[in-house]
């Protein structure tokens, strides 16, 4: 009878706490997220998100090697920013796998290559980061030469560059 | 040319100051690759011909650039010489400096002047963007606009008031638009100047035929890659004097940087009759030393 007692207690006891650790456990990585990536605050996925209409010249996404060839630039691009001493201490607070994740999105996106795009928007990503011109254009010089190393021609870059400049304004404090 | 070997030794303190720069933490050489311009013949940061609505050297909006030049010109009856420092403060302001020198060689002694007689002049300059950003507004049509200043003073007065020029001083006043259409990779650049210089100042201000005019300058530049733009230009002058006709001015150029301390622009240019000799082409090479 104490005994029946005691696991009648323990297991309402034990049922508390799986509940008390249920409520703690983050909801679950969205279908889109890669492993190894950390979970972030619920937010509207949207393609508008993504802060540029799709380009609807083919052309350029292939020059860019597909979706394969976005994945290595922004792989590389990603890899430069964090070393980089001019950007390194932007990119510390970034979960590497999961920005690399979403701007091979966002670039595929732009780019007419049909990927949707499941980060932030631009002001959200950037909020409370103090981004300012210099780090925008060492962004940029860094993304050229991931770009230049993925051998995608000039006129190219320059078609995805125009793309993202005026993102500057949501991402930039000055 | 001399001018050269003393701009080889100016590199070195220039490149100190960028150095020093950095330690105050004014963010130099942030700006993009050739994004400044390269230093136009009156010393602001521009094409050859004409002076564009960007700003000079590599400082963005948290930095300062500053740079070096010296330009030299072979025209069939002439040369013309240049050399200058033009600073560019929070891709905001440009400050700078010129002395030109306009040497007739053997056409002196055929004017009368002497072989070898060579004008000089001073150029000070300022310019301030009013609006837009050419580089990262790729969506809106709106350029980057900016208004500068530049006031020459030549040092031959009594031969250019001889030549009939009202003054051996002078201030134009232009408003500049520069677009970058990034798509493209084309620069834009058109610029309005209120002038009365003879021959950019070289001959005095104004003359018999009148005084202050509305001048237009053009640019058109193709980006071929970071480093290299190819581009052609037009610009207007003035036509003050009685003794000698003056024509419109137009080059094609290839500016090339080797980084962001040092660019080389070299032009074929035309800058029509000069002091009654006709058809003053050549060629023109600039370099550009700074950060």
């Amino acid at each position: 009878m104490k005994t029946a007692l005691a696991l009648g207690v323990l297991t309402v006891a034990v049922a508390a706490m799986t509940h008390r650790v249920a409520a703690q456990t983050p909801a679950p990585a969205p279908a889109w997220a890669v492993p190894g990536e950390e979970v972030v605050d619920p937010y509207a996925v949207s393609d508008a998100n993504a802060g540029a209409t799709p380009l609807a010249d083919r052309a350029v996404f292939e020059a860019f090697h597909g979706k394969a060839g976005i994945d290595r630039i922004i792989d590389d691009l990603v890899d430069r920013s964090f070393t980089d001493p001019r950007t390194k201490d932007i990119f510390v607070a970034f979960d590497r796998v999961r920005i690399k994740r979403t701007l091979s999105e966002q670039v595929c996106h732009v780019l007419g290559g049909g990927c949707a795009y499941t980060g932030r928007d631009m002001a959200a990503a950037h909020k409370d980061m103090g981004l300012v011109g210099s780090d925008m254009n060492a962004l940029v010089e860094n993304l050229q030469l991931a770009m230049d190393r993925e051998g995608v021609p000039f006129g190219a870059q320059n078609r995805l560059l125009a793309k993202l400049a005026p993102m500057k304004r949501e991402m930039s404090t000055r | 040319m001399r001018i050269f070997h003393s701009l080889a030794l100016a590199v070195a303190s220039v490149l100190a100051l960028a150095g020093s720069a950095r330690a105050a933490d004014l963010r130099p050489q942030s700006k993009l690759l050739l994004t400044g311009g390269v230093s136009n013949v009156e010393g602001a940061g521009g094409g050859g011909l004409a002076s564009w609505a960007t700003t000079t050297g590599y400082g963005a909006a948290q930095g300062v650039g500053a740079n070096l030049h010296a330009t030299g010109a072979k025209l069939d009856d002439y040369e013309l010489r240049s050399w200058g420092a033009a600073a560019g403060l929070f891709d905001r302001v440009e400050v700078s400096y010129a002395r030109q020198a306009f040497d007739t060689g053997k056409t002196g002694a055929l004017l009368g002047i002497g072989k070898g007689f060579t004008f000089h002049q001073d150029i000070w300059g300022a310019k301030a963007v009013l609006v837009g950003d050419a580089i990262y507004d790729q969506d809106r049509l709106l350029p980057q606009i900016a208004v500068g200043v530049q006031h020459k003073n030549n040092d031959r007065d009594g031969l250019v008031a001889a030549l009939g020029a009202r003054s051996d001083k002078g201030t134009d006043y232009y408003l500049a638009a520069t677009e970058l259409l990034l798509a493209q990779s084309l620069l834009i650049n058109g610029t309005v100047r209120s002038t009365a210089a003879n021959q950019f100042g070289l001959l005095g201000f104004g003359g018999p035929n009148g005084g202050r005019s509305t001048q237009v300058e053009g640019s058109v530049a193709w980006l071929a890659s970071k480093r290299l733009a190819f581009g052609a230009e037009y610009r207007s002058k003035p036509d003050n004097l009685a003794f000698a006709r003056e024509n419109d001015a137009v080059d094609v150029f290839a500016a090339y940087a080797l980084n962001k301390n040092l660019s080389v622009t070299a032009a074929y240019v035309d800058l029509g009759d000069i002091a009654t000799f006709k058809n003053q082409r050549g060629l023109y090479l600039s370099l550009q030393a700074g950060f």
